[in-house]
């Protein structure tokens, strides 16, 4: 490759590090965030075991609240939960709390239908067997529900990277940082054209891993 | 896919010595109910289910829809015990109420003699591992193998690692399908899908069987292979069978009594030799119609309902069976009567040893009829019922 490089490599490095970072902690909470969410909300529905309309609605109104709200205003409007909970809301860690707290009601309500879809007739088996409330989560629910979760976890961590791009804002550093700083701001068009190849070998990896474990569960 | 009978049986007995051996110790409340007690000891009492003015209303937006009319009925221990009807007329919702899958809105389900009613959640649970439940599209969890499926009912009621691991072995041998541990469902035909649910049903070695359909994804030779492993549960573990299904020859078949549900109510219920032979009501005429032998279509089209005013005819008699005094078709007495008749049509089945069905017999002209109501009655009977379909022009031999 005799390609020169207009700002050095490390920089590309240490952006595509921060973007993993971010992605990667903020989905992480928003998959051990959501996955409780979803189920609270699948199981408290009115045709759920736990039917709870009024739990089911303030759930329901949280997770659609932070849903509509813009992540590039869900930024802002978090700098002092995430002063906080970080102690500044510069940085990596500090673009974590707005990401996670956006991707946990999103992959909350994927999970949701995923959880949804799972057939009746097999939470009536479990029932019919001797299933408690837990059991029918831990044995029916959630394995059954995992390949399609799996693909719901695979959406948000795609739609994890291209918010993370905006959390640049907060100086958080990462791809979309390092494309607006030079390849926008400095008109470096290597730069913007490098970050987006990233960019899109990152999403497209992703993907592939995602979508090659849901079909491995399926296949089984 | 066929099972050979004598490893069938010989995998039962060996089961059944499981079944007496001493309980499983297990440490958890649950565990303790499900072992201790074998099939035949823990329910007293001739019947083992019995409804008691059982109704179940759906609220609907166009107001409240009656699925069950107030159910009375009564289900012997140990039987077989067939709920039949027309679609929609709640053997599913009747069924789902013994094991409280379904709660009704009044009335009263006892099992084992107690109302379920008043059953708080932790012997709900309880009350749900001594009744099995199989499904028409068998319900098996697509994550686990099967040996994980069977597995669930014990992993969940705390039995430990060991003694499900032996158990599953057991029961998987029962149902003919010890080399499919590690299998996941999706790889399995519907009548191995089947046994698996079989196998998971009786994991927790329960008295009551429930099953909806169980046979109705299935082709007729899986369907018998499937039947062939109920009848042996029922016998050989002295587990009551309650099955719904739409095929009567199901019911016919391994059945010792049937229920008829129409609308909601219970049109009429006995012994299936009974009820298959001198059916009463509507609905049941409607479902046992498929199992009558009908007339064949040229035969009907030559019919006529007057003899012809000339030359040869034949006079077409139906006699008919319904299992009743043990009355069998007797063709020397037949044609002692209608001598150089011919049998044109029919069949007759036997269910729970009655002689079931109708023999359609064409009887030259030349031959004056008998009085049928002699060949009807007494020990003289040669059929239960005898009358003249029609007549038909011509010879039949003559063709
Ligand atoms: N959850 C429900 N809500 C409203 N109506 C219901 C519900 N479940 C059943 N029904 C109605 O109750 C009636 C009886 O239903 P059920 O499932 O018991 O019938 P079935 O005899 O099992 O019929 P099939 O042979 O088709 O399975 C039907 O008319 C059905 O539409
Ligand atoms: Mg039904």
């Amino acid at each position: 490759m005799s390609l020169a490089l207009s700002i050095p490599a490390d920089r590309y490095w240490q952006a595509l590090f921060d973007t993993l970072a971010m992605v990667g902690v903020s989905g992480a909470i928003a998959f051990v965030a959501g996955i409780p969410l979803a189920i609270l909300l699948v199981v408290t529905a009115p045709q759920g075991f736990l039917a709870s309309p009024r739990l089911n609605r303030v759930i329901g109104s949280l997770v659609n609240g932070f849903r509509a709200t813009p992540f590039i205003v869900l930024l802002v409007a978090l700098i002092p939960l995430t002063r906080l909970l970080v102690g500044t809301s510069i940085g990596v860690w500090a673009a974590i709390v707005p990401l996670a707290i956006s991707a946990t009601p999103f992959f909350a309500r994927i999970a949701e239908v995923s959880l949804r879809e799972v057939d009746a007739g097999l939470i009536e088996a479990a029932q019919a067997m001797g299933c408690k409330k837990w059991d029918i989560i831990r044995h029916v629910y959630l394995p059954e529900a995992l390949p399609s979760i799996i693909g719901g976890f695979t959406i948000t961590l795609v739609a994890l990277i291209s918010s993370s791009a905006m959390a640049g804002a907060v100086g958080a550093g990462g791809l979309g940082d390092l494309a607006i700083r030079y390849g926008y701001q400095r008109f470096d068009t290597q730069v913007m054209v490098l970050v987006i190849v990233m960019l899109i070998v990152l999403v497209t990896l992703v993907q592939f891993i995602g979508d090659r474990y849901v079909r491995w569960l399926k296949e089984r | 896919m066929s099972y050979s009978l004598a490893l069938r049986r010989d995998t039962l007995s060996k089961f059944s010595e499981f079944e007496k051996r001493e309980p499983i110790q297990t440490k958890t409340e649950t565990g303790d109910l499900l072992f201790n007690s074998s099939p035949k000891t823990v329910t007293k009492g001739i019947n083992i289910v019995s409804f008691k003015s059982v109704i179940k209303l759906y609220p609907l937006a166009t107001g409240d829809f009656y699925a069950l009319k107030g159910i009375d009925l009564d289900i012997p221990t140990g039987s077989i015990f067939g709920i039949i009807g027309r679609s929609g007329a709640g053997k599913s919702s009747l069924l789902r109420t013994i094991n409280r899958l379904e709660k009704p809105s009044s009335g009263q389900v006892f099992v084992g003699g107690i109302d379920i009613g008043g059953l708080n959640e932790v012997d709900l649970v309880k009350l749900r591992r001594r009744i099995g439940m199989i499904f028409q599209h068998f319900n098996l969890l697509s994550a686990k193998t099967v040996f994980e499926n069977v597995a669930l009912p014990l992993q969940v009621a705390g039995v430990p690692k060991a003694d499900i691991q032996q158990r599953v072995s057991e029961l998987l041998a029962l149902v003919g399908l010890q080399d499919k541990h590690h299998t996941f469902p999706k790889r399995l035909s519907g009548g191995q899908k089947q046994r698996v649910g079989i196998a998971r049903a009786l994991a927790t070695n329960p008295e009551i069987l429930l099953c909806d359909e169980a046979t109705s994804a299935l082709d007729p030779e899986t369907t018998q292979s499937i039947l062939q492993l109920l009848r042996d549960i029922n016998r050989q573990l002295g587990i009551t069978i309650i099955l719904i299904t739409h095929e009567m020859s199901v019911i016919r078949e391994i059945a010792d009594q049937v229920v008829v549900l129409e609308q909601g109510e219970v049109a009429e219920c006995g012994l299936v030799w009974k009820i298959f032979g001198n059916p009463q009501h509507e609905a049941t005429k409607a479902l046992l119609a498929p199992l009558q032998h009908h007339l064949p279509d040229d035969l009907q089209d030559r019919l006529q309902t007057t003899p012809p005013i000339s030359g040869p005819y034949q006079q077409i008699l139906q006699l008919s069976y319904n299992g009743e005094n043990q009355l069998e078709p007797d063709l020397l007495r037949i044609s002692q009567y209608f001598q150089g008749s011919s049998l044109l049509h029919g069949g007759v089945d036997r269910i729970q040893g009655h002689a079931h069905g109708r023999l359609l017999l064409a009887v030259d002209s030349n031959i004056a009829l008998p009085d049928f109501k002699q060949l009807t009655q007494g020990n003289q009977a040669i059929a239960h019922h005898i009358e003249v379909l029609g007549y038909v022009a011509g010879t039949f031999h003559s063709r």
